[in-house]
């Protein structure tokens, strides 16, 4: 099963190495890792995609919270969630009928041309990771030029927040 | 008060109250040893290698209950040290090791001496420090004693780069009263629902067993243990760590559990059908094949630790919490349950009784060579169980284990988790430095000595009247051991070769050396010794060297697969 942990961490130096040792040191699964500070500036913001099966993400919570780092955590996939992707990706758009595609395309995903060159088109789309992997599909694969994927950032819906004052 | 780095970090260990730091000295640490010497407050013991330092420090802390001390430079200091850490960290002991670092502005530069410290340590501490800033030294280490000592405690490194702690440079000092951390608050008071559930469960019990292991000891939750139990008449096994938790002379107990643990507290563990199992964490020499692991049996689980909650076996009902607190509840509401059934309970301790009449720790009293067992059990009559005993690793580690009946907590000190070699001699400095008029006996083996042999000296600078047990049968016995039964005997590169003459060794350093060759000078040689008040003894006891350790699980094996030796086989 698929897992979306969020955690509030201390922003401190090494942190990130901390979680990223505990993952390689106990052998679980990383997908994907975002971090970035919040408006607490000594706090940041970490999201964590894994997979495993119930025990091991009960340990991977468990241990996580062991950290001394760790301030909160929470599993938001055992709620109702939201999460996001963006995607940066780079296309060779030569022709005019290649550039009036990738156009087309574009809008059908609603994502937006950020940059223009003679020979390229740099794109930003947002969203689940499916909908990037179906973008990438739906390009002709030989005019990628380059993809940068940020990772799954997540949050639980409605009132529930992982603040520090809740 | 105005103080420069340097003297903060001394001032600081002495507000915390430590007594001891065990070091060794080196550029990167050079202005806190100059700070060491304006004082006496807290007493500096200068070992033989870093590795000593924190294997005394964490003798010191497991004899106590208090956090150990090291102070080691940085580089060679460091890395030296990461054994003792990892030592400590896989045991849950309390230790705080402060470690030089070079100068901030060289950091990540590959000066001298340099090693990225916190990296190197991160996977094996509880938690660790760098510390950038003079104003920040009091505060890191307040924040350190804290995280080492309470919740599950465990060792943390704290980092200290040279220029933090230049002389010149003086700030405000004042040592924190408390410490509050966001980020870590250990629950300590277990759930009522869940403790509830337990007390019926356990009251409901047809073949209850009781399972504690070293989480006991660090809670200091012997008395309320001891008084669980026999309000309960159930029942009780310890596990390696957990020795001393329960006393080991009582009728109640059956003595050690797991790999090379009793048949009856084996036999029980697995054909009991309610498992009380407190401060122990189902490690695999415990446990055995885990899918054959206390079969028939409801899992009840206290622990201070939520991780340790079903991670290597699926327990029923957990209650997380301080074993002491979580105890006590217990003990007062133990009253308004009914007790198990006397009958089921009579019968349950019949089936005990015919497991323990096998006496499958017996061994050959008649041998012409001294049996191994027999030094155990002579030490134990010999110091009326009393003794504070360190160990190394290998067979005598688990005939110490095995012959010597602790009757009370902190008195067997062993590497348990990360079994390290090298263990025993410094810990007994560190539990001879705690308690200087106790006796403190080291049970090594010919191999395991030589790992930090020369803590011999550090001995006889403090004058430290250590007994060393040495249990010489020439081979590493336990490799040999496992080599004769899984690898057709063929012992390949476990015979120690070229071994000193151990009697001449000790007497090189100031010590007294014994060699003893037969059975009927075993007990006049420990009481010879143990009379010397004032001096090391190194007892070089030659000893069978065919012996084995049994009873035996074989690794992976269930608990109801057990080996005794080839002639005794069990049914
Ligand atoms: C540092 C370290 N290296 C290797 C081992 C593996 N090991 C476990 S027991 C043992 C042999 C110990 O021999 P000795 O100290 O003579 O004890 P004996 O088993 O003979 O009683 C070895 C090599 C270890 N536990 N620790
Ligand atoms: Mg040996």
């Amino acid at each position: 099963m698929r897992h979306i942990i969020s955690m509030l961490m201390e922003n401190e130096a090494g942190a990130l190495s901390r979680v990223a040792g505990l993952f390689s040191a106990r052998g679980y699964n990383i997908e994907s890792l975002t971090v970035a500070p919040t408006e607490d500036e000594s706090l940041s913001r970490m999201t964590i995609v894994t997979t495993g099966s119930n025990q091991i993400v009960e340990q991977i919570t468990k241990q996580l919270n062991k950290l001394v780092d760790v301030v909160k955590l929470a599993d938001i996939t055992e709620g109702k969630h939201i999460e996001r992707e963006l995607m940066l990706i780079k296309l060779n758009v030569v022709s005019p009928e290649v550039r009036d595609e990738v156009k087309r395309l574009i809008d059908i995903f609603r994502g937006r041309i950020i940059d223009v060159s003679e020979t390229t088109y740099i794109l930003e789309l947002t969203g689940t990771g499916e909908k990037l992997n179906a973008f990438i599909d739906a390009v002709d694969n030989k005019i990628i030029l380059e993809t940068v994927r940020s990772g799954v950032s997540g949050i639980a819906r409605g009132d529930k927040s992982l603040g520090l004052t809740v | 008060m105005e103080l420069n780095g340097a003297d903060i970090v001394v001032q600081s260990l002495k507000d915390e109250g430590v007594e001891y730091v065990f070091g060794y000295p080196g550029g990167a640490v050079l202005h806190i040893y100059d700070a060491l010497f304006k004082q006496d407050a807290v007493r500096h013991i200068l070992v033989r290698h870093e590795q000593g330092a924190t294997h005394a420090a964490d003798g010191y802390a497991r004899a106590t209950g208090k956090a150990g001390v090291c102070l080691v430079t940085s580089g060679p200091g460091a890395t030296n040290a990461v054994t003792g850490i990892a030592t400590a960290h896989l045991d849950s002991i309390p230790m705080v090791v402060i470690t030089g670092q070079v100068q901030t502005a060289y950091i990540g530069s590959d000066a001298f001496q340099e090693v990225d410290s916190v990296g190197i340590t991160r996977p094996c501490v509880k938690h660790n420090f760098l510390v950038k800033d003079v104003n920040d030294i009091a505060s890191t280490l307040k924040k350190a004693f804290y995280i080492a000592t309470t919740g599950r405690p465990g060792p943390v490194v704290v980092d200290i780069p040279k220029d933090v702690t230049d002389p010149n440079i003086k700030v405000h000092y004042e040592y924190p009263s408390s410490v509050d951390m966001r980020s870590y608050s250990p629950t300590t008071k277990g759930n009522n629902r869940q403790i509830k559930k337990a007390l019926e469960l356990i009251s409901s019990a047809r073949r209850p067993m009781i399972y504690s292991g070293g989480g006991v000891i660090l809670s200091g939750a012997h008395k309320e243990l001891t008084e669980f139990t026999q309000k309960l008449g159930y029942p009780i096994t310890n596990t390696l760590m957990g020795l001393g938790g329960y006393p080991g002379t009582d009728e109640l107990f059956v003595g050690m559990l797991g790999m090379h643990g009793t048949y009856e507290a084996n036999m029980a563990m697995h054909d009991c059908d309610v498992l009380i199992a407190i401060g122990a964490r189902f490690d695999d020499r415990v446990t055995g094949d885990v899918k054959h692991f206390c079969p028939e049996a409801k899992i009840i689980h206290i622990d201070i630790d939520p991780s340790s909650i079903s991670k290597n076996v699926r327990v029923d009902i957990p209650i997380v919490g301080d074993i002491k607190h979580v105890l006590t509840e217990m003990n007062n509401e133990l009253g308004s349950y009914s007790n198990a059934d006397n009958n089921d309970l009579a019968n349950w301790w019949n089936q005990i009784n015919l497991w323990r009449s096998k006496d499958c720790l017996g061994y050959d009293r008649k041998s012409e060579l001294i049996k191994p067992q027999y030094v155990i059990e002579t030490l134990y009559n010999v110091t009326n169980g009393e003794a504070f005993v360190t160990s190394d690793v290998g067979q005598h580690q688990m005939w110490a284990a095995q012959f010597y009946k602790f009757k009370s907590p902190y008195h067997w000190i062993n590497s348990g988790g990360l079994g390290t070699m090298g263990f025993g001699l410094p810990a007994a400095i560190g539990a001879q430095l705690a308690h200087p008029k106790a006796e403190v006996a080291c049970v090594t083996g010919e191999a395991s000595i030589q790992m930090c042999i020369q803590e011999l000296g550090t001995a006889m600078q403090y004058m430290l009247p250590l007994k060393v047990v040495t249990l010489n049968n020439r081979y590493m016995g336990m490799v040999r051991q496992w080599q004769e039964f899984f690898y057709e005997s063929r012992y390949s590169h476990s015979y120690m070769e070229a071994l000193p003459d151990f009697v001449k060794l000790a007497e090189s350093y100031g010590h007294v050396g014994m060699r003893i060759e037969k059975p009927a000078d075993v007990e006049g040689a420990l009481k010879e010794a143990f009379a010397m008040k004032e001096r090391l003894v190194f007892m070089d006891f030659i000893t069978d060297k065919t012996e084995n350790v049994y009873p035996m699980i074989a690794a992976g094996k269930a608990h109801n697969e057990m080996h005794m030796s080839s002639d005794r086989e069990l049914a």
